[in-house]
């Protein structure tokens, strides 16, 4: 095959790909004013992606968090300068780790299950037999997903920075002898050193867990609606959505961080 | 009335229709043969809007189907059941939920009335003792049932069943078929029906076409089907098929 046809090929599925999400997350905003009615999807598809995610976001999280004090601890120990280790692991949780963790474990359970269900209505005829119904996908399927991820993944982004906050705790205690009061003395101090009522850590990670919800809902969502040909497509629509919904978490991740902590 | 005129189609790379002229006049039930993957569930699909044509017209009772703007789709959807294939049921609804659906969204009844109406319909397809069942748990030929509920409940004038009797057993079946029968007859719905099986074009049939390589190979009453020396016809309809 000749590459440039095989390269402008692969750009123009990219484009095309790109935007039919932009198109369908524009679409779910303008639909938002009918979420009244949907308010019992909204809480089912919350409470599942809640149930889903839980158990793995806490293990994850405890492992994270002891990883970054043992590895921040390791250097830190030759300065002879432990007492940090609190400050340290707090700012990183909050800031980066606890959001992307909670993103990508939703990308991969929550996000792989959106594309998956709407994979397979749309190849056993259920998106179109919605449309014969005159019901809109997006107002019914898309919008009660996309606002119970925007609100999951910031809920369980803070309970990975506790639970992250608290493996790091304990290797600090066990391995590196930091004391317990100590560590979260100075992780809390960390945490309120910006003298907003929402510590600025906090609520920069919250805003990125945020977008990171609303991304892997749509990517997963359209990934599933654009899904073709049996059950092998609704195979690829769910590779794409966990693979488009991880990049898109490292991108904008980086995109948030910039723009709070370098442009401002 | 439904008419199709010289409808070309081409999905991806492949043309699938090419010249189709079909049309069904009021109060009939016309039944739409071919091999799988010639188009057919295609052809319904441009009846109720979901395609356009490439070229030619696709028109209900006169009115012209691919120009119409939201508004005239949905009233033209209002007025058309649609029995999938597989009857396409939503999985997290009950089949009371599913049959409601329609009448949910789009109209203003009471939920009294709602749920009058649909006990109605699922008592006529023989359904109401599975009303708070789930799709997930019901066999192939109660969620067809229930779809052909949910076809029914807005009082449609015209349904399209996309293969009614897939997958089901000879006496299922027959239930099916007799329940189209009778949706024409006391109800006077006109219907296109996509079937491979001689029983359903022969007991719910009036007029049959046979598609082949995107047009109608052949097209006649059901009696003149049967008695066909056509190839397709003697395929579709002769002795063994079925
Ligand atoms: N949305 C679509 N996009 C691309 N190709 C499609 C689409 N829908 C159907 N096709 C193709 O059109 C052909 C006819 O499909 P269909 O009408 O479902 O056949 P059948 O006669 O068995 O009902 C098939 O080859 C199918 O792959
Ligand atoms: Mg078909």
């Amino acid at each position: 095959m000749n590459p440039f046809a095989a390269t402008t090929g692969f750009l123009h599925d990219r484009v095309d790909g790109a935007g039919y999400v932009v198109n369908l997350l524009l679409r779910t905003l303008l639909v938002l004013p009918r979420i009244h009615r949907r308010l019992r999807f909204l809480l089912d598809n919350a409470f599942n992606a809640g149930v889903r995610a839980l158990p793995v976001t806490m293990v994850v999280a405890a492992f994270a968090g002891a990883i970054l004090a043992m590895q921040t601890g390791i250097e830190l120990r030759r300065f002879g300068d432990t007492a940090v280790l609190g400050t340290i692991t707090a700012l990183s949780m909050c800031r980066e780790m606890g959001p992307f963790i909670t993103g990508v474990i939703l990308a991969a359970t929550v996000g792989s299950a959106i594309a998956a269900e709407l994979g397979t209505m749309k190849v056993s005829d259920e998106i179109d037999a919605l449309e014969v119904m005159s019901i809109d996908p997006t107002d019914y399927l898309v919008l009660p997903r996309v606002l119970a991820l925007a609100v999951m993944c910031p809920l369980l982004t803070v309970l990975s920075d506790l639970i992250g906050i608290y493996g790091g705790s304990v290797i600090a205690e066990q391995n590196l002898g930091v004391s317990s009061d100590l560590y979260w003395i100075s992780a809390i101090e960390a945490l309120t050193s910006s003298g907003t009522v929402l510590p600025k850590e906090v609520y920069v990670g919250l805003l990125k867990s945020f977008v990171f919800g609303v991304a892997i809902a749509t990517v997963s969502c359209a990934a599933g609606l654009r899904a073709g040909g049996g059950a092998l497509g609704v195979g690829l629509a769910v590779q794409t959505a966990v693979r488009n919904s991880v990049i898109l978490i490292i991108v904008l991740g980086f995109v948030v961080t910039w723009f709070f902590y370098f442009l401002s | 009335m439904i008419e199709l005129q010289d409808v070309y189609k081409r999905l991806g790379t492949r043309d699938i229709l090419r010249g189709l002229t079909v049309t069904v006049p009021k109060g009939m039930n016309f039944v739409l043969m071919g091999p799988s993957g010639t188009g057919k569930s295609v052809t319904l699909k441009h009846v109720i809007g979901i395609f356009k044509p490439d070229r030619g017209n696709v028109r209900v009772d006169g009115q012209d189907v691919p120009t119409m703007d939201q508004k005239q789709l949905m009233a033209l959807r209002k007025r058309m059941g649609y029995l999938f294939q597989n009857g396409a049921l939503i999985n997290w609804l009950s089949v009371a939920d599913n049959v409601a659906l329609p009448l949910r969204e789009h109209s203003q009844m009471s939920r009294t009335d709602i749920a009058d109406r649909v006990h109605e319909v699922l008592e006529l397809v023989g359904m109401a003792h599975a009303h708070a069942q789930f799709p997930p748990n019901i066999s192939g030929g109660m969620k067809l049932r229930a779809g052909l509920a949910r076809a029914l409940v807005t009082n449609p004038e015209y349904v399209l069943y996309d293969e009614p009797n897939a997958g089901l057993d000879p006496i299922i079946s027959q239930q099916i078929h007799e329940l189209i029968a009778e949706v024409r007859d006391r109800l006077s719905v006109t219907g296109l029906i996509v079937t491979h099986s001689r029983a359903c074009a022969t007991q719910c049939g009036d007029r049959i076409g046979i598609l082949e390589s995107g047009r109608l190979a052949i097209e006649g009453s059901v009696d003149e089907i049967v008695h066909s020396d056509h190839p397709l016809a003697r395929a579709f309809m002769g002795i063994g098929s079925d």
